[in-house]
């Protein structure tokens, strides 16, 4: 999470106090990602050397102090929000850097290890679902977002958990046996091709 | 405390010789009054069985069925169809309203079917939409409804009277995530109310919102989650990954 262009969108607002933009950043993300007072004013200290938002010239810093967005600032955020995430990381998750290592060792049963992992996401997933279960229509629309995001992100963990039973279930017999390729190998294929 | 619904040591056979399939092998399942249980597992685990033996659609091969305390093996053919009639609520994933009545009329039709007069009917089935926050579609007919709106009928079918056990198969795959979710919300409510939810999914978001999960591989119960812990502890802790 970039809480430099996080910033920058709250300012795009108007103008505000160093605290008002703490306050309201967490309210914002469901009070999911909490900043200290010292990382707001750092932030806001680099964003004015790099010209992207300016103080009320007051020499006093402090919570008194208002910033606002300067046009290369809105042009930075603008930019921001169009340019995707990276998400062609190198596949590296530990989850299946496990599963990957179950599938060398001798009287590991993969099934077995697969619910394990099954059940713990899907008990996250239900403690989510809790959240927005209980929030009411009132509340600030950004909880169910963040929600929905670790929901889905959490339901592809599980789909790609049955995936690998499923996949697993139809090797032959032989190759159930057979000591799989190095953990690190397929992973670092992948990258390679990516 | 007496379970809505409870199978012990339920198993189910189709064929026999070397066609032989087990549906189901030695299943133990108990549904609290007021709990939803999501039972979870891929295509061909035996989930759609589980379902209709619990709900006496079908005969286990061995082992006991009860509802609300009562054994169905006890109970006359007579017997057990009042059971169906009166007890239990079903929630297909086509919905199955007529598409001749009105969804008040769909809604009242089980109180009609079981001897309850058109109008005494109608007024419960009124009250059941009411309390679900659906009387505005009362009067429509279920073409004129969207896929949510329908399967939303079918859950105040599935509980009108004095129904406490509701049985609902997949009852989401059909919907986007919203009306989806919307769906499961009322289903959450229903069992508020003091009903008995089952249902069965592949489905993991859909399975998060019931208070236990039973995960079914191969006709065998293999896991369960123990009732979660409380969402307190996800806004102030393991959220900086």
């Amino acid at each position: 999470m970039s809480v430099r262009h996080a910033l920058l969108a709250l300012l795009a607002e108007g103008p505000k106090y160093g605290l008002q933009l703490r306050q309201e950043f967490e309210a914002r993300t469901g009070e999911v990602w909490p900043l200290n007072v010292g990382q707001v004013y750092l932030t806001l200290q680099r964003l004015d050397r790099d010209g992207l938002i300016e103080s009320d010239g007051g020499e006093r810093d402090g919570p008194q102090k208002t910033f606002r967005i300067t046009p290369a600032g809105a042009g930075e955020l603008a930019t921001w929000l169009r340019t995707p995430p990276d998400l062609a990381s190198p596949p590296r998750d530990e989850l299946v850097i496990k599963v990957l290592v179950a599938l060398r060792l001798p009287g590991v049963d993969v099934s077995a290890l697969l619910q394990v992992h099954r059940r713990h996401v899907v008990e996250l997933m239900q403690r989510y679902t809790h959240v927005k279960a209980e929030a009411s229509a009132d509340d600030d629309p950004g909880l169910p977002l963040v929600v929905d995001a670790e929901l889905f992100r959490l339901e592809g963990i599980v789909r790609w958990l049955d995936a690998a039973e499923a996949r697993l279930g139809q090797r032959p017999a032989g190759d159930r046996a057979r000591p799989s390729a190095d953990p690190q190998s397929a992973p670092a294929r992948l990258e390679a091709q990516l | 405390m007496t379970a809505a619904m409870e199978l012990r040591g339920v198993s189910r056979v189709y064929g026999s010789g070397a066609g032989e399939v087990h549906a189901l092998r030695h299943v133990n399942v108990s549904v609290g009054v007021g709990e939803l249980v999501a039972v979870m597992g891929p295509s061909g685990s035996g989930k759609s069985t589980l379902l209709t033996i619990a709900g006496s659609l079908e005969e286990p091969s061995s082992g006991e069925v009860l509802v609300g305390g009562s054994s169905l093996r006890s109970m006359s053919a007579n017997e057990r169809a009042r059971l169906r009639r009166r007890a239990i609520g079903y929630v297909f994933q086509d919905f199955n309203l007529l598409a001749g009545l009105t969804a008040v009329e769909n809604v009242a039709l089980p109180l009609e079917l079981d001897g309850v007069g058109p109008k005494a009917a109608r007024e419960v089935g009124l009250a059941v939409l009411e309390e679900l926050g659906l009387a505005g579609q009362a009067r429509r007919y279920p073409d004129g409804l969207s896929g949510g709106e329908r399967q939303r009928i079918a859950i105040a079918r599935a509980i009108v009277g004095d129904r406490s056990l509701i049985l609902a198969d997949e009852p989401t795959g059909a919907l986007d995530s919203v009306n989806g979710e919307a769906v499961m919300r009322l289903l959450r409510t229903a069992c508020k109310r003091g009903v008995a939810g089952v249902v069965v999914t592949h489905d993991a978001q859909l399975a998060s919102w019931a208070d236990r999960i039973v995960f079914l591989r191969d006709g065998r119960v293999v896991d369960q989650t123990t009732r979660p812990a409380g969402p307190e502890s996800l806004l102030t802790d393991g959220t900086s990954r």
